[in-house]
């Protein structure tokens, strides 16, 4: 499309990143028409707000109080109703978490092929603990919920990608590639 | 071609361009016949439509198996209210990969089912809930969805056929139960993803108030075969009540962990022992769930039987949705009930009163017997938190939280009494 984005997958994927600008506006520019874009694809305001928190999330790296709110006005919802909605799931992050976001499967695809060693030996190497961010702000270690890739255990995501057949050997070679 | 192992015993329907990269693009797609079906369905009424699905016998592939041509038909016919197709893409049941394979190999495949089912049940907007956690995933779908449009296969009088369609690619955020079709619903409107009560059903009263048709991704990638080839052709593999093929994720302890498609009379533990290769060297198959965390365990003993829906009822289980866990004699099964259990504890919307506390409770109790710290009486506790929590609530979340809990105790118990006696446990390192 010659104007950007299809208004079809306008939608971003809800990845929390540290490295954004928590204070960035929202929405200017190309992030406008892509908010836009979003409100032409439901027939009412409040069915873009997961869209919309998604692409707030994208920009800003976490959805912060202020954030929330903003969202609200433009959808025409409350604050409180926004905050209530961005805590009933889990990808939507509250607080700001490290650089590199290491999310551990510990469904029970995964655990039963070896999981926890993966989530000890990160939390060896990072030198943190479970949902902690190390001092330099670097890594943040989480167990999250089935990653849905049970046949290809054990499933680690960092930031926006996914690795699959992660043994506890294989984690100081996944750490070498984050600079 | 296969992915990302394959066997002679398969049969290959829906998978069988997994694995094939040329297959992903719209022109390879269109290459190996892809897209064709669109004008047959066109030139169709849409009853017709409806009834090649129906008598084909092909049933709800997410879980439930209810037959996917009757829940077609109920949808009003020449309302003068929009339809909505809503495509669950949230895959969240643990065990389940299948729908990421379908959309990362094949996502045409699902794309033209979209279009052929919102044509028979007159939808003009059909939205993909896909699960936010599938990052790779979804930038193939999107990809596939922007060629469509490109090519005309999406938009204003798709083919000349004055049929109009708009299709969105709908992102969750990290919740299970958003998989639960009126969670999808709630979830797709803007709201938390708390299961609604039934009635009214999403064919009266669906997405944003409309009828709202919710199918799962291998139920709609199934529909462009059925519709090219007949209702007959489906019926040569299966059974009477199980027609077709069906996809299962093996996943756990097995030799070749991965997706096998195979026919519903296929026997399953010809799927376990010879597909899937059976368990690691020197190890014992212990138990083997065959459809997603929620559905009952069974014994090693207990796999003679086919892998249709009512063969595997028969066998003391369910079908489910084909998330195969298989667990050797290295499994603690109490930790590993525990592990499920934790999940439906995180994942419970906390509407239900049984399920938010039962999760709970369950989980505490059966981290405490796999600490050793038990008492006999917990395994009578466990049972009637479980039978409380069956039945009693608006989705079956709390019943699937129970389930791996009872149906342990059943056929594991000394693991069990071995952990509260001795502070031990039965599996072998």
């Amino acid at each position: 499309m010659s104007d950007g984005m299809h208004p079809a997958i306008v939608s971003a994927q809800p990845s929390q990143r540290a490295e954004m600008n928590p204070d960035a506006p929202l929405f200017e520019a190309e992030y406008q028409d892509r908010f836009e874009k979003i409100l032409s694809r439901y027939p009412n305001k409040r069915a873009a707000l997961l869209p919309t928190l998604n692409l707030a999330q994208e920009l800003r790296g976490w959805l912060s109080p202020e954030t929330m709110t903003r969202v609200a006005e433009l959808l025409d919802l409350t604050a409180a109703y926004v905050r209530s909605v961005a805590s009933f799931y889990t990808m939507f992050a509250t607080r700001q978490v490290g650089k590199y976001l290491i999310q551990v499967c510990a469904g029970i695809g995964c655990d039963l092929c070896g999981a926890e060693g993966v989530v000890e030996r990160l939390l060896e190497l990072t030198n943190t603990r479970l949902g902690e961010t190390s001092a330099d702000g670097k890594y943040t270690v989480m167990e999250v919920e089935c990653l849905g890739g049970c046949g290809f255990a054990t499933v680690v995501q960092v930031n926006d990608q996914v690795y699959e057949d992660i043994k506890a050997e294989d984690v100081e070679g996944l750490l070498k590639g984050m600079d | 071609m296969a992915y990302p192992h394959e066997h002679p015993r398969e049969t290959r329907v829906l998978s069988k361009y997994f694995g094939d990269k040329d297959a992903v693009g719209i022109d390879g797609w269109i290459e190996r016949g892809g897209y064709k079906t669109l004008d047959k369905a066109f030139g169709m009424s849409r009853d017709e439509v409806i009834e090649v699905v129906k008598d084909s016998g092909l049933r709800g592939r997410g879980g439930a198996g209810f037959p996917a041509g009757l829940k077609w038909s109920f949808m009003p016919k020449n309302g003068d209210r929009p339809n909505y197709l809503a495509c669950n893409a949230d895959e969240s049941e643990p065990g389940t990969f299948k729908d990421r394979e379908i959309m990362r190999w094949t996502p045409h495949q699902l794309i033209e089912g979209i279009i052929i089912c919102s044509y028979a049940i007159n939808a003009e907007h059909a939205y993909i809930y896909i699960r936010g956690e599938f990052v790779d995933v979804v930038r193939v779908l999107n990809g596939a969805v922007v060629e469509a449009y490109e090519r005309g296969y999406l938009g204003k009088n798709i083919r000349g056929s004055g049929f109009d369609l708009d299709l969105t690619v709908h992102l969750g955020a990290g919740a299970y139960i958003a998989g639960e079709e009126t969670g999808l619903l709630n979830s797709l409107e803007g709201r938390r993803a708390e299961p609604r009560v039934k009635p009214p059903f999403p064919a009266q009263r669906g997405a944003f108030g409309m009828p709202t048709t919710v199918n799962n991704v291998e139920t709609l990638a199934a529909v462009p075969g059925i519709v090219e080839n007949g209702a007959d052709w489906y019926r040569q593999w299966g059974t009477e009540k199980s027609p077709g093929t069906k996809l299962f994720s093996c996943c756990g302890h097995l030799r070749r962990p991965g997706n096998y498609e195979v026919p519903l009379d296929f026997n399953l533990k010809d799927l376990v022992f010879d597909i899937c290769g059976g368990p690691p060297e020197g190890r014992e198959m212990m138990a083997v769930i065959p459809g997603g965390s929620s559905v009952p365990i069974l014994t090693v003993d207990e796999l003679d039987c086919e892998v249709s829906y009512e063969g595997i009822e028969a066998a003391g289980s369910f079908l489910g949705s084909g998330g195969l866990i298989a667990m050797d004699d290295s499994t603690c099964m109490v930790h590993a009930v525990r592990k499920m259990v934790d999940f439906y504890a995180h994942e419970s919307c906390g509407q239900c009163t049984n399920c938010r506390e039962g999760t709970a409770w369950l989980a505490k109790i059966l981290r405490r017997i796999e600490h050793g710290q038990g008492r006999e009486e917990d395994i009578p506790l466990l049972l009637d938190i479980g039978s409380n929590m069956a039945g009693k609530t608006i989705c079956p979340l709390s019943d699937s939280a129970a389930v791996p809990v009872v149906s342990s105790i059943q056929k594991f118990k000394d693991e069990y009494l071995a952990h509260i006696r001795d502070g031990s446990c039965t599996a072998v390192r």
